[in-house]
C-alpha cells in the first residue's frame, strides 16, 4: 500500500515494559510502524494500547526496552517533545477550550510559541478554514461550545493535522462521529499515508479495521500478541487473538419463528415532541428485541428520554400492557416499570465514587429499606450480590466504589441497576460503548435471556452490526420522525444507512 | 466476596483489597483526626496547668456544641453539593428575632419557635432562588448572610438586646446542668447522634448522597435532586435558627454582631472532618471531631496566651494543611 522507498520503519519499539504500581501494564511489548502506513492496535480494554500510546506521546516512561524512531534511540519525556520529533495524538477525549473559537483551538501550540505579541485573527481563521475545508462543514470562527461533539472530535483531527507530523496517532476517533463523517475522515487518513505519514489507528471496530487498515497488531493482558497484514487474516481470528479464546457466538441466537408473540409490550401512538420528534408510533412486542437506529442527532436518545419523561414536554399515548401511563416525572415511569440506561456511564449513569451496592440500589433505595425508611445493609449487599452473579459481574466485593471497575464491568452494574427494580421494559442507550469484545457478548446474552423472561427491551445503537446482530427488529429515525422498519433478511448495514440518511419517500420513490 | 469472581474471571490486580485500601484511608482520617486531637490534649496539659480543668474542659465543650449544631446542617448541605455562607448572621437574627418579640410581651417559648420557623422560612427561600430561579448557592447565601445581618443591625439599632427577665427555665436551656452535664452538651449530642443515623442509614438521606456524588446520575435514577437540594438548604438555616435560641439562652442576650466569620469556622471543621466541597461525601463524626480540633486549638492558643491575630492564622493554616492531605489522599484513591 504504501509503496514508499524506504523500507526501514519509522518507529521501532522493541521489549517495551511498563508498571504502574503492582500493576504490569506492560509486559515486553514489540511493535514495528512502517513509513505510510495505516496500522490498527486492537485489543481489549486493560490490554495496553494506552499505555502503549502515553509512553510514545511522551506522557508516561518506559521502565525498559527501547524505541527507534527513524533508526534512532529516542526517550520522549513530554508530549511537547513529541510534537517536536513530529508525532501527533488525537486522544478519545475532547480537550478543547469550549469559550474560544474553532481557528484559535486548532493553532493553539501555534500561539503558543509565537514571538508575535497581537494575534492575528484573519490569518489563522484562513489556514483553519483550509485545513477544516477537507474535513467538514464548520466555521473557524464560531466557539468550539457551539458545535456538535462529532464536529467537535474532527476539529481536534485538524488540530493534529497543523502540526506537520510523520506519526499520527488516532485514539478510537470515530467513536462520536456519524458514518458519513467517519467516511470522510478515512479518506483523509489514507490522502495522509499516500503522502508518507504512517498513522496509528486505535478502535473497537473490526469492519473499520478491515477496510482501512494495512496491518494490525494486537496486544492482550500488556504483552505483544502478534501483528497481521490486514488482507491475510480475519476479523474472526483478531478477535480471538484479542480475548485469547474462540468467541464462537458474539451475538446470541435470535428469536425463532415459533417464539413469536402476539403480545403487545409497551404501545406507543402519536408521541410528539416540541422541536425534538413528531408522530412517534411503534409497538414493542413480548420476546423481541427491539433497535432504534439513526444518524447522531436525528431524535433516538430522546424519544425514548421523552417516553419515560427525562426530558422534554411529550405530548401522545403510551400504553404498557395495554393500560394507559400517566408519567408525570421519571421517578414515575420506575416505578410503573420503564427505566433508561443512559448512553454516558460516567456522566449520567453511575456514582463512580460510591460503592457497587449503593449503584445497584440508587433507582430504589427503599426497596432495601424498612417501612419507616431506614435502610438495611445487609439486604443492599444481598441484592448487589445477587445481581451481580447473575450478571457474572467480576469484582472483589460489592463493597468497593464502582470507579475501581473495567469499562464492560461498570456497565453491568449500570444494567444490574436497572434489574433491581424488576423492570418491565429497559431501553439501553449505548450498552456496549466503551465495553471490550468478551463483555460486549456477555451482555447481548444478557439482553437476550432478558428478552426471553418477557421483559421488553430496546436497544439504541451507533453500531450498525451490534443492531443488526442483537435485534429482532429495527426501527430507523430520521430527523425525529421513524423512516422505516426493518427486519429478517431486510436488515443490512445499507438498508439502514439508506433509511437513516435519506428516508422512506425517496426509496419508494426509486 | 469472592463467591462472584467466577473461575473465568481475569484477575485484574489493581482492584483487589481496594476498598479494604479504602476503609483503611478513611478510617484513617477519623482516627487520625483522634490521635492529632489526643496528643494536642496531652502536650496541653503539660504545657497549661489550667488545661485539663474541669473549667476549662467544660468551657471548651460549651464553645464546640452549639457551633456544632451548625456544623451538622452545614455537613449535609456540602454533601448535597451546596454551600452555606449565611450560617453566622442568620444565627444571629434568630437569636435578635426571638429578643425582640420577648421584649414585647411574647412568651420565650413561642419566640423560640417563630424565631426557628423565620429561619427555616430564610432556607427555603435561599433553596428556592437555587433550585428554582437556578443561581449559585454560594451568591445566594452571600446575599442572604449581608441581608439577615442588616436586618439584625436594623432591628437592634446595632446594640445588644439585654433579656434579663428570661425566665430560668428558659435560660435552663443554655446555662442549666443535668447532673454534672450542661444542657447544652446533651442537646448536641442529641442532634448529632439523631443525625449521624439519618445520614447514614435512611433512603431520604442517602439521596442527598446520590444527589451530590453525581446530580445528573441521581435525577437519571428517578431522584428528584432539586427538592433534595431545596431540603438540605433549608434544614442548614432551620439548624442555625436552633443554635441562635440557644445562645440566646446561654447569653441571656441577643446580639446582632454574633456570629461575624462563623461560616469559616463551621465549613472548616466539616471540611477537615472529610467533606467535599464538590458533594457526594462527608461525615458528621469527622465533621464533629473537625469542630473539636479547632476548638481545642483555639483553646489551647489563647491559654498560651497567643495573640488572637495568630490564632487566625494558625486556624487558616489547619485548614490549608487538612485540605492538602486530603486532596492526595483521594488523588492516591482516584
Amino acid at each position: 500500500m504504501s509503496g514508499h522507498a524506504e523500507n526501514d520503519p519509522i518507529l521501532k519499539i522493541t521489549g517495551l515494559t511498563k508498571s504502574f504500581g503492582p500493576v504490569k501494564a506492560l509486559r515486553g511489548v514489540d511493535f514495528e510502524l512502517r513509513r505510510g502506513e495505516i496500522h490498527a492496535i486492537a485489543g481489549e480494554n486493560g490490554a495496553g494500547k494506552s499505555t502503549l500510546m502515553n509512553i510514545i506521546d511522551g506522557i508516561h516512561r518506559p521502565d525498559g526496552g527501547s524505541m527507534l524512531l527513524d533508526g534512532k534511540p529516542v526517550s520522549i519525556t513530554s508530549p511537547a517533545m513529541a510534537q517536536q520529533l513530529g508525532i501527533g495524538f488525537v486522544h478519545q477525549e475532547i480537550a478543547l477550550c469550549p469559550d474560544v473559537s474553532v481557528a484559535e483551538n486548532i493553532f493553539m501550540s501555534v500561539t503558543n510559541t509565537t514571538r508575535s505579541l497581537l494575534m492575528d485573527y484573519a490569518t489563522l481563521e484562513r489556514k483553519a478554514g483550509e485545513i477544516l475545508g477537507q474535513l467538514g462543514d464548520i466555521d473557524p470562527s464560531v466557539l468550539v461550545r457551539t458545535l456538535s461533539i462529532s464536529q467537535q472530535q474532527l476539529v481536534e483531527i485538524a488540530k493534529a493535522l497543523t502540526l506537520d507530523c510523520r506519526v499520527l496517532i488516532l485514539d478510537e476517533p470515530t467513536a462520536a462521529l456519524t458514518e458519513r463523517e467517519a467516511q470522510i475522515l478515512f479518506g483523509i487518513m489514507r490522502k495522509l499515508a499516500s503522502q508518507g505519514i504512517s498513522i496509528i489507528y486505535i478502535s473497537h471496530r473490526m469492519v473499520e479495521i478491515f477496510q482501512n487498515c494495512d496491518r494490525v497488531t494486537v496486544l492482550r493482558d500488556g504483552q505483544y500478541i502478534a501483528t497481521k497484514n490486514v488482507a491475510e487474516t480475519t476479523p474472526g481470528e483478531v478477535v480471538s487473538a484479542m480475548v485469547g479464546r474462540v468467541i464462537d457466538n458474539l451475538y446470541p441466537a435470535k428469536l425463532g419463528d415459533n417464539e413469536r408473540s402476539d403480545e403487545i409490550i409497551l404501545d406507543v401512538r402519536n408521541l410528539t415532541e416540541r422541536t425534538r420528534f413528531r408522530d412517534i408510533s411503534f409497538q414493542l412486542r413480548k420476546g423481541e428485541i427491539l433497535g432504534l437506529a439513526g444518524l447522531i442527532g436525528a431524535g433516538r436518545s430522546e424519544i425514548v428520554k421523552g417516553i419515560c419523561r427525562l426530558e422534554g414536554e411529550v405530548t401522545g399515548e403510551v400504553r404498557l400492557h395495554g393500560q394507559p401511563l400517566q408519567i408525570a416525572h421519571y421517578g414515575d415511569s420506575i416505578s410503573e416499570g420503564i427505566v433508561y440506561l443512559s448512553e454516558d456511564r460516567k456522566g449520567d449513569g453511575l456514582f463512580l465514587d460510591m460503592s457497587i451496592a449503593s449503584n445497584v440500589a440508587a433507582l430504589s433505595v427503599e426497596q432495601v429499606a424498612s417501612r419507616l425508611g431506614i435502610i438495611d445493609e445487609q439486604r443492599e449487599t444481598a441484592q448487589a450480590e445477587l445481581l451481580g452473579s447473575r450478571l457474572n459481574l467480576k469484582c472483589a466485593h460489592v463493597g468497593q466504589p464502582v470507579s475501581a471497575l473495567s469499562g464492560g464491568n461498570q456497565q453491568k452494574v449500570a444494567i444490574a441497576k436497572m434489574l433491581s427494580v424488576n423492570p418491565k421494559v429497559i431501553f439501553l442507550d449505548e450498552p456496549t460503548r466503551g465495553v471490550d469484545v468478551g463483555a460486549k457478548a456477555e451482555i447481548h446474552r444478557i439482553l437476550r435471556d432478558l428478552a426471553r423472561g418477557g421483559v421488553g427491551i430496546i436497544v439504541i445503537s451507533s453500531e450498525l452490526p451490534e443492531l443488526i446482530g442483537v435485534c429482532d427488529r429495527v426501527l430507523v429515525v430520521r430527523e425525529g420522525r421513524i423512516s422505516g422498519e426493518v427486519s429478517g433478511d431486510e436488515m443490512t448495514e445499507d438498508r439502514i444507512m439508506y433509511l437513516a440518511s435519506i428516508g422512506e419517500e425517496r426509496a419508494l420513490a426509486s | 466476596m469472592t463467591s462472584i469472581a467466577t473461575p473465568s474471571a481475569k484477575v485484574r490486580p489493581a482492584s483487589v483489597g481496594l476498598m479494604g485500601g479504602v476503609k483503611q484511608l478513611l478510617r484513617m482520617r477519623e482516627t487520625g483526626l483522634i490521635l492529632i486531637i489526643l496528643a494536642l490534649f496531652i502536650a496541653m496539659s503539660f504545657a497549661s496547668p489550667y488545661f485539663l480543668t474541669w473549667n476549662n474542659l467544660r468551657a471548651m465543650a460549651m464553645a464546640f456544641a452549639v457551633e456544632g449544631i451548625v456544623v451538622v446542617g452545614m455537613t449535609i448541605l456540602l454533601i448535597s453539593g451546596g454551600i452555606d455562607l449565611s450560617v453566622g448572621s442568620v444565627t444571629a437574627l434568630a437569636m435578635v428575632i426571638a429578643g425582640l418579640l420577648f421584649l414585647n410581651g411574647v412568651d420565650p417559648w413561642i419566640a423560640s419557635g417563630i424565631a426557628i420557623a423565620a429561619c427555616t422560612a430564610i432556607g427555603a427561600g435561599m433553596g428556592f432562588f437555587v433550585t428554582r430561579v437556578g443561581l449559585h448557592h454560594f451568591i445566594v447565601s452571600l446575599a442572604v448572610m449581608v441581608i439577615a445581618r442588616g436586618l439584625c443591625l436594623l432591628g437592634t439599632g446595632g446594640r445588644p438586646l439585654g433579656l434579663y427577665t428570661l425566665p430560668p427555665e428558659f435560660k435552663f436551656i443554655g446555662q442549666g446542668s443535668i447532673g454534672v452535664i450542661p444542657v447544652v452538651i446533651i442537646i448536641f449530642v442529641v442532634v448529632v447522634v439523631v443525625f449521624d443515623f439519618l445520614l447514614r442509614r435512611t433512603t431520604i438521606f442517602r439521596k442527598v448522597f446520590y444527589t451530590g456524588s453525581n446530580e445528573k446520575a441521581a435525577a437519571y435514577s428517578g431522584i428528584r435532586t432539586k427538592k433534595v437540594v431545596f431540603l438540605t438548604t433549608t434544614l442548614c438555616s432551620a439548624l442555625c435558627g436552633v443554635a441562635g435560641i440557644i445562645y440566646m439562652a446561654r447569653f441571656g442576650s441577643a446580639q446582632p454582631t454574633f456570629g461575624i466569620g462563623m461560616e469559616l469556622n463551621v465549613i472548616a471543621a466539616a471540611v477537615i472532618g472529610g467533606a467535599s466541597l464538590s458533594g457526594g461525601s462527608g461525615t458528621i463524626f469527622g465533621a464533629i471531631l473537625g469542630t473539636i480540633l479547632l476548638s481545642v486549638v483555639s483553646s489551647s492558643l489563647a491559654l498560651l496566651d497567643v495573640s488572637v491575630y495568630w490564632q487566625d492564622i494558625i486556624r487558616g493554616s489547619i485548614l490549608l494543611t487538612a485540605v492538602t492531605i486530603d486532596h492526595y489522599l483521594n488523588k492516591r484513591r482516584g
